[in-house]
C-alpha cells in the first residue's frame, strides 16, 4: 500500500510540475496577475508530494520490503538502519527521486525567497523550474519508476553496493545534487530574462546568491566523494579523472566561471550575453553529468545499472532543454547590450581571463571524457583517456589562472596602472618565487612541479593578506567589511591551503606494498609499522579479517590501526576496509591486501605515508564557507528595499 | 552568426551521444580472439574421476560458457542454456568458475544441466588464462580449438539470435 501511494504522489507532484510550468508562464506572457500566482503554491505543492513519495520510498527500505524490486536489488534484512535509509538513493531509481526533489526543494525555495522580485520574474523562473521537472519525473515514471512492484519477492534482498556503505556516501550523493540541481535556479533566471529581454543588473544579483550557494553545495559534494575516494577505495587516491567525476567538476568549474562573470554583469553591466551563456551552460553540464552516468554510453567505475531506453530518454530531453536554450538565447542574444568599457588591465579584463581559462579547462576535460565515445563513434577504434591525458593538460591551462588570482581581486573595475600594482605586489612576489624554490630544497631537492605549487600557494595567501590590509588602510574595520568581501577572501584563501595541500601530497607522500608475516616490521617515512596478524570479525552484513599494525616512531607506540578486508554476505562482493591515522600535518594509511599463504597468516599490505592531506579538505571547507558566507551578503536583501522604491537607483548598491 | 555557435557544438555533441547510445563501451575486443584455446586439465563436477580438458573437444565447435552458483545473471542465463539445449544440438562447456562453495552439482542436479562437461574451476587460474573479467562469459571455440568469439554477460535469446547464431552458422557447426 505504502509503495503506491508513493507511485500516486509522484503523479500527482506531475500534474502539478505541468500547472507550475504551464499557467505562470501563460500568466506572464499576457500579464495576467491571477495566473501568475499559481507559480508560488504550485511550486511548493510539487515539493510537499514529492516529499511525502521519498517518504514512502525510505519507509519501504527501512521496512525491508522486498515486494518492491527497488528495495530487493539495493537493500538486505542485514544491512544497518542508517545504509537502508541511504540505499533509497543507492540506486538509479531513487537517486533520480532525490534528483526531482531536490528540483523541487529549490523551487520552493525560489517561491520563498523572491518576495522582492517582479511578479512576472517570478512566475517565469517558477515556470521554466516547472518545465524541467515536468521532464525528469516523467523520466522517473516512465523508465525508472522506484516502487515498481516484483511479486513474487525475492527471499531476500541482494543487498546495497558495500562500496557504498560509508558515511562519506551518507551525505555525498544529497549535496552533490543539491549543487547539481541548484544551478537550474541559474538556468531558470537566465531563461526568464532572456524571455522578457530584461537582462540587467537587476537579474544578475537576483541570480548571484543562488548561483553561490548551489556551487558551495557542488564543492562540498565533490569534496565528500573525493574523501570517500580516498578512505573507501583502499588505494590512498583521492581524485581519479573517472567520467563519474568528470560530470560533476564540469559543472563545478563552469559554475566557478559563472559566478566570477555575474560579479562582473552585477557591477559593472559588462558581459551580459556571455554570462546568460555560462548560466545555460553549467546547467546544461549537470543534465549532461547526468546522461553520461546512467545511459551507459560511457564505462566508469561507478556508473549506474545502464539501459538504452533511458538513455535515448535522457537525451531527448537534452535535446529539448539544451537545443531550446540555446535557441532562444541565439534569437535573443542581440537585443543585449553590453555596457561598461573597461581597459586591458582592469578588474573586468582579470575576470574575463579567469572565465575563459576556466572554460578551457572544462573543455579539456569534457574532450577527455567524450574522446573514447568519439574514436568509438566513428569507428577508430576503442580506446580509454587515463590520469596522465588529464594531469599533462590540467595543470598547465589552471597554473595561469591561480596566478591571476592573486592578481585580480586587488585591480580596479575600468582600469588600473600596472606599474602601481605591481608596486603592491612586488613583496608578495618576491617572497613567494623565493619560498617557491627553497622549500622543495630543504625537502627533497629540486622539483619543478613543487616549485610552482608552493609559489601558487603563497602567492595566493599572500594576494588575500595584502586585500584585507589595504582595505583597513583605507578606513575599513574588520567587523564592517562586507560579507561578499569576506566570502571572496575566505574562499581564495581556502584555494591557497587546498594547492598548498595537493603539492604537498602529490609530490612528497610514500607508499609501501610489503608481505608481511605476523610480527614482522617495515618502516616508512620515519615511522615503524608491525603487523600483529588478523583476527576474524562479523559485522552486522559482512565477515572480515581485521587486521591489527602498530604504528610507533622511535619505539613510541603511537597508534594501533585495524584495517578490514571485509565480505558482505549477500553479494559476496569483497571491499578493502582502511584504516587511517589523520592527524593535521600527515595520514597515515593501511589496507590490508590478499592473504598470501592458506592459513592467513602473511598478508600483502600497504602503507602510505600521506603528507597534509588534510589540508585540501581544510582548504576545500572554507571555500565552501566562503561560499554560503557571499551568498548571505545583506546586499542581496538590501536590494529588496531599493527596487521597491519608485526611483531604481540600483548602480549605487554595488 | 557568432550567436549560433554553441548550438551548433550542441547539435555535434548530440549527433555522437545519439551514436554512442548504440555502441557498448564495456565490449573490449579480446586478445585471445584466433588464438589457440588456452589448454587445462580440470577434475570434473559430480564425476570425481573424470578429468576434462579442451583436447577432447577437438573437430567440434563448441561454446565455453565461464558460470558460477553465487552468480545471479548466470542463474537467468541457465534457462536459456537449458531451452536452447533442449531444441537443438549443442556443445556447452560449463567452466564452473571459484565455486569456493561448493554448490554446483546440487544446483545442476536441481535445476537441469545444459552442460556436456563441467570442469571445476576452483583457484579461478584458468578463467584468468581465458581472460575471464567477470561471470557470465562465453567463448566460441572452432574445430581447431581456436577461440572465435566472446561475450561477455549473459546469453539472452536475442544475443543467441544475432550474435551466436550466425558465427555458429559460419564456423559450420
Amino acid at each position: 500500500m505504502i509503495p503506491e501511494l508513493g507511485h500516486f504522489a509522484i503523479i500527482i507532484a506531475l500534474l502539478l510540475a505541468v500547472t507550475q510550468a504551464v499557467l505562470p508562464l501563460v500568466g506572464a506572457q499576457r500579464g495576467n496577475l491571477t495566473l501568475m500566482a499559481v507559480a508560488r503554491p504550485a511550486a511548493q505543492g510539487q515539493f510537499v508530494f514529492l516529499i511525502i513519495a521519498y517518504a514512502c520510498l525510505v519507509y519501504s527500505f527501512l521496512v525491508n520490503d522486498f515486494t518492491v524490486e527497488n528495495v530487493a536489488r539495493n537493500s538486505f534484512s542485514q544491512l544497518p538502519e542508517v545504509y537502508r535509509i541511504t540505499a533509497s538513493w543507492g540506486s538509479h531509481e531513487g537517486s533520480l527521486l532525490v534528483w526531482v526533489l531536490m528540483l523541487a526543494f529549490w523551487g520552493a525555495a525560489v517561491s520563498v525567497f523572491s518576495r522582492h522580485l517582479p511578479d512576472d520574474m517570478v512566475a517565469r523562473v517558477i515556470g521554466v523550474m516547472g518545465l524541467i521537472s515536468i521532464g525528469f519525473i516523467a523520466f522517473l515514471l516512465i523508465t525508472s519508476n522506484p516502487f515498481d512492484r516484483m511479486i513474487p519477492p525475492p527471499p531476500d534482498g541482494r543487498d546495497m553496493n558495500p562500496l557504498l556503505q560509508d558515511w562519506g556516501m551518507i551525505i555525498h550523493p544529497p549535496m552533490l545534487y543539491m549543487g547539481y540541481v541548484g544551478f537550474a535556479v541559474a538556468f531558470a533566471f537566465a531563461i526568464a530574462a532572456l524571455i522578457s529581454g530584461r537582462l540587467d543588473a537587476a537579474w544578475a544579483r537576483w541570480s548571484r546568491p543562488w548561483t553561490t550557494v548551489a556551487w558551495a553545495f557542488l564543492t562540498l559534494g565533490i569534496v565528500l566523494g573525493s574523501w570517500w575516494a580516498y578512505r573507501e577505495l583502499g588505494w590512498g587516491g583521492w581524485w581519479f579523472w573517472d567520467p563519474t567525476e568528470n560530470a560533476s567538476f564540469m559543472p563545478w568549474l563552469a559554475g566557478t566561471a559563472l559566478i566570477h562573470s555575474l560579479a562582473v554583469s552585477e557591477k559593472r553591466g559588462a558581459f551580459k550575453a556571455w554570462t546568460v551563456l555560462l548560466a545555460l551552460t553549467t546547467f546544461s553540464l549537470s543534465l549532461l553529468g547526468t546522461f553520461l552516468v546512467r545511459s551507459g554510453v560511457l564505462s566508469s567505475v561507478h556508473a549506474f545499472a545502464t539501459d538504452p531506453a533511458r538513455g535515448a530518454f535522457i537525451l531527448g530531453f537534452l535535446v529539448v532543454v539544451i537545443g531550446g536554450s540555446l535557441i532562444l538565447y541565439a534569437w535573443r542574444a542581440p537585443k543585449m547590450i553590453t555596457g561598461g568599457a573597461f581597459s586591458w588591465f582592469s578588474r573586468e579584463a582579470m575576470l574575463l581571463a579567469n572565465n575563459v581559462i576556466l572554460l578551457a579547462a572544462m573543455g579539456a576535460v569534457l574532450l577527455g571524457t567524450l574522446y573514447p565515445l568519439l574514436m568509438d563513434a566513428l569507428g577508430m577504434g576503442k580506446i580509454s583517456v587515463g590520469p596522465p591525458y588529464f594531469n599533462a593538460v590540467f595543470v598547465p591551462l589552471m597554473a595561469p589562472a591561480l596566478f591571476l588570482l592573486g592578481v585580480g581581486p586587488l585591480v580596479r573595475w575600468k582600469g588600473e596602472s600596472l606599474p602601481d600594482v605591481a608596486t603592491r605586489l612586488k613583496w608578495a612576489l618576491a617572497v613567494a618565487v623565493i619560498t617557491g624554490f627553497a622549500l622543495p630544497f630543504t625537502l627533497e631537492g629540486f622539483n619543478p612541479w613543487a616549485t610552482l605549487g608552493f609559489f601558487l600557494a603563497i602567492w595566493i595567501a599572500l594576494s588575500v593578506l595584502i586585500g584585507f590590509r589595504e582595505r583597513l588602510k583605507h578606513g575599513a574595520r574588520l567587523s564592517s567589511l562586507p560579507r561578499s568581501f569576506w566570502g571572496m577572501q575566505l574562499a581564495h584563501f581556502g584555494m591557497a591551503w587546498g594547492i598548498a595541500g595537493m603539492t604537498l601530497v602529490a609530490n612528497y607522500e610514500q607508499e609501501k606494498d610489503v608481505r608481511m608475516n605476523v610480527g614482522e616490521q617495515t618502516s616508512l617515512a620515519g615511522y615503524t609499522f608491525t603487523f600483529k596478524g588478523t583476527t576474524e570479525h562479523d559485522g552486522p552484513n559482512y565477515r572480515a579479517a581485521r587486521g591489527t599494525v602498530e604504528v610507533s616512531r622511535d619505539g613510541k607506540l603511537l597508534n594501533t590501526l585495524h584495517p578490514e578486508k571485509r565480505i558482505y554476505n549477500a553479494s559476496g562482493m569483497p571491499m578493502t576496509e582502511a584504516a587511517v591515522d589523520y592527524s593535521f600535518t600527515s595520514d597515515i594509511y593501511v589496507a590490508l591486501g590478499e592473504p598470501l599463504d592458506d592459513e592467513a597468516k602473511a598478508w600483502a599490505v600497504r602503507v602510505y605515508h600521506k603528507p597534509f592531506i588534510n589540508w585540501m579538505w581544510y582548504g576545500a571547507t572554507l571555500m565552501i564557507l566562503g561560499g554560503f558566507l557571499a551568498a548571505s551578503d545583506r546586499r542581496y536583501r538590501i536590494a529588496v528595499k531599493k527596487l521597491e522604491a519608485p526611483a531604481g537607483s540600483q548602480g549605487a548598491a554595488a | 552568426m557568432k550567436r549560433w555557435i554553441p548550438l551548433i557544438l550542441f547539435a555535434v555533441l548530440v549527433g555522437f551521444f545519439a551514436k554512442g547510445l548504440f555502441l557498448n563501451p564495456r565490449e573490449v575486443p579480446s586478445p585471445f580472439i584466433g588464438k589457440p584455446a588456452p589448454p587445462f586439465t580440470l577434475p570434473v563436477v559430480g564425476a570425481a574421476e573424470r578429468t576434462f580438458s579442451p583436447e577432447e573437444m577437438k573437430g567440434k565447435v563448441w561454446l565455453l560458457n565461464v558460470w558460477a552458483p553465487w552468480c545471479v545473471s548466470c542463474r537467468q542465463e541457465h534457462e536459456v542454456l537449458m531451452s536452447l539445449v533442449r531444441e537443438r544440438e549443442l556443445a556447452i562447456v560449463g567452466l564452473n568458475w571459484k565455486d569456493k562453495k561448493r554448490e554446483a552439482e546440487q544446483l545442476l542436479d536441481q535445476q537441469g544441466n545444459p552442460y556436456v562437461a563441467v570442469p571445476d574451476d576452483l583457484s579461478g587460474k584458468t578463467g584468468i588464462d581465458y581472460g575471464v573479467t567477470g561471470t557470465p562469459e562465453t567463448y566460441v571455440i572452432d574445430k581447431s580449438g581456436l577461440i572465435q568469439m566472446k561475450h561477455v554477460g549473459p546469453i539472452t535469446p536475442e544475443i543467441w539470435e544475432k550474435k551466436f547464431e550466425p558465427k555458429l552458422k559460419e564456423l559450420g557447426a
